[in-house]
């Protein structure tokens, strides 16, 4: 699939996948610890769906998954002069907020990278534990 | 074997050939009737380069896009098949794209499609397993490397020419031409654009677009389309999402009456004159006619707007030099990407 080469991760994170290579029991331990979590932290404010490999990053702090077609590379070509969906007419079209709030970054350039397909297999998993295992490179898997 | 009977030339060799190109998209059929659909693609053949065969516009129910393709590449017609992520997951994707290699299909239209809820059937369950740029970047996976998704070698692998698609006409209208660039980035060999209507926006879109030098990456076929009626106008500005009708043009359609000749000519002329002003913009690389379900306006458009194939001339000379070249921008630099 074409999309930018997964960047190389920290020390840390190495030192991280490393460990949870070791000790599978513990990643799924601490995976089931950090959903709850997640759900807790990222519902109330991003809409999250849990899809367990998070782009909120790279657009613009809008979770993409709240798109009914669940895009992930940028607005459809149904966009309502509006500026709305045009699925669910009365909800704001995703990708004009992550568009407009991605100016206000520093990484605005993020939102220009290529997103791979998801991975359905994760869904409901921790993106945080998927980024610490190695099973989701930050950068794209 | 089911293939074209010979080898086909199209779309391939006229974005190869500098010269602006011509395509138009037709019916896929309502029905089991391949006649039809010969009938409705021999109506525009002499006049483009490739044909597009949608697949199940507005999300109702048609043939599908695979069978309609395979039906035109036996005529001899190259078939542009456009696929969606709608209706089919990554596994059916892949196997389509396969199928449509295999059966002399090579133009692939990638677009994320409409969704389910416009359509005949909104209980469907809509998939969208991938999105365009992913569809497309798999399109240009499966030709380049030789290999599924999976890494999995592909004996031999799909011979295709992926497009895709821009609508400027939909906000956040600064956004288009970078997702633009995303998809000459993910390997876009040619690009056909939303219905124009208003020229302006679209003359701002294509500034934008040469800024970036996406014109010089990759041809940009631009969408005209003719109106047959003041109703059909309204229903496209009202009920079709993603385009733009301007009220002007909606007056000209109610000014030109109810009588069929009179609405019908002033659609056609209307047409022409957004082709006529759209060729003025620098950095395009031909014209997408959308005559939906009226192709025979598809004639008198081309011989009044002086669009020819880019192939005419190769196909019938002497044609070709009665009838006087387009002047298009220049396509110098348009030069087909390496696969």
């Amino acid at each position: 699939m074409v999309s930018e080469t997964a960047r190389a991760p920290s020390a840390l994170l190495r030192r991280a996948q490393a460990f949870f290579r070791r000790h599978p029991r513990t990643e799924r331990l601490l995976d089931r610890l950090a959903r709850p979590l997640e759900i807790a932290l990222k519902r109330p404010i991003f809409g999250c769906r849990m899809c367990g490999q998070c782009t909120l990053h790279e657009t613009g702090l809008t979770c993409p998954m709240g798109c009914p077609k669940t895009l992930r590379n940028g607005p459809c070509g149904g966009v309502r002069q509006n500026g709305h969906c045009e699925v669910v007419p009365e909800m704001m079209c995703v990708w004009i907020k992550a568009e407009r709030r991605s100016r206000w970054l520093p990484w605005r350039g993020a939102i220009l990278r290529i997103q791979p397909a998801l991975d359905w297999s994760l869904k409901g998993s921790s993106a945080w534990m998927n980024v610490l295992s190695g099973r989701v490179q930050k950068g794209g898997p | 074997m089911i293939g074209p009977a010979r080898p086909i030339t199209g779309l391939r060799e006229a974005l190869a050939s500098g010269r602006p190109v011509v395509t138009c998209e037709i019916g896929s059929g309502d029905g089991a009737d391949p006649e039809a659909l010969r009938r409705r693609a021999h109506l525009v053949r002499e006049h483009v380069d490739a044909v597009n065969v949608p697949d199940n516009t507005a999300g109702v129910v048609h043939m599908s896009a695979l069978a309609a393709a395979a039906i035109l590449a036996q005529e001899g017609i190259d078939p542009v098949m456009h696929v969606t992520c709608r209706d089919r997951n990554r596994l059916a994707l892949q196997s389509d794209l396969l199928g449509a290699s295999a059966l002399g299909i090579r133009n692939i239209l990638c677009l994320t499609g409409d969704h389910v809820i416009h359509g005949d059937q909104p209980q469907a369950r809509p998939v969208f397993d991938l999105d365009s740029l992913q569809l497309l970047g798999l399109a240009v996976h499966m030709t380049r490397t030789g290999r599924y998704l999976s890494g999995r070698e592909i004996k031999p692998p799909p011979d295709l020419v992926p497009g895709a698609t821009e609508n400027p006409f939909a906000p956040p209208y600064d956004f288009r031409p970078l997702r633009l660039q995303k998809k000459v980035e993910a390997g876009a060999r040619f690009i056909q654009t939303q219905i124009i209507f208003n020229v302006e926006r679209f003359a701002a879109f294509m500034a934008r677009v040469r800024d970036l030098g996406l014109d010089r990456a990759v041809p940009i076929l631009a969408g005209v389309a003719p109106l047959r009626s003041a109703r059909g106008a309204r229903h496209m500005r009202d009920h079709v999402p993603g385009l733009e009708v301007p009220d002007a043009l909606i007056r000209r359609m109610e000014q030109a009456g109810e009588e069929r000749s009179r609405r019908e000519e002033e659609g056609i002329r209307i047409a022409v004159e957004i082709i006529e002003r759209v060729r003025e913009i620098p950095g395009l690389g031909g014209f997408h006619l959308m005559p939906i379900h009226w192709e025979e306006a598809v004639a008198p458009i081309c011989e009044r707007a002086g669009l020819r194939p880019a192939l005419a001339g190769a196909r019938e000379p002497e044609a070709a030099a009665v009838r006087g070249g387009v002047r298009g921008p220049d396509l110098s630099n348009h030069r087909e990407q390496t696969a």
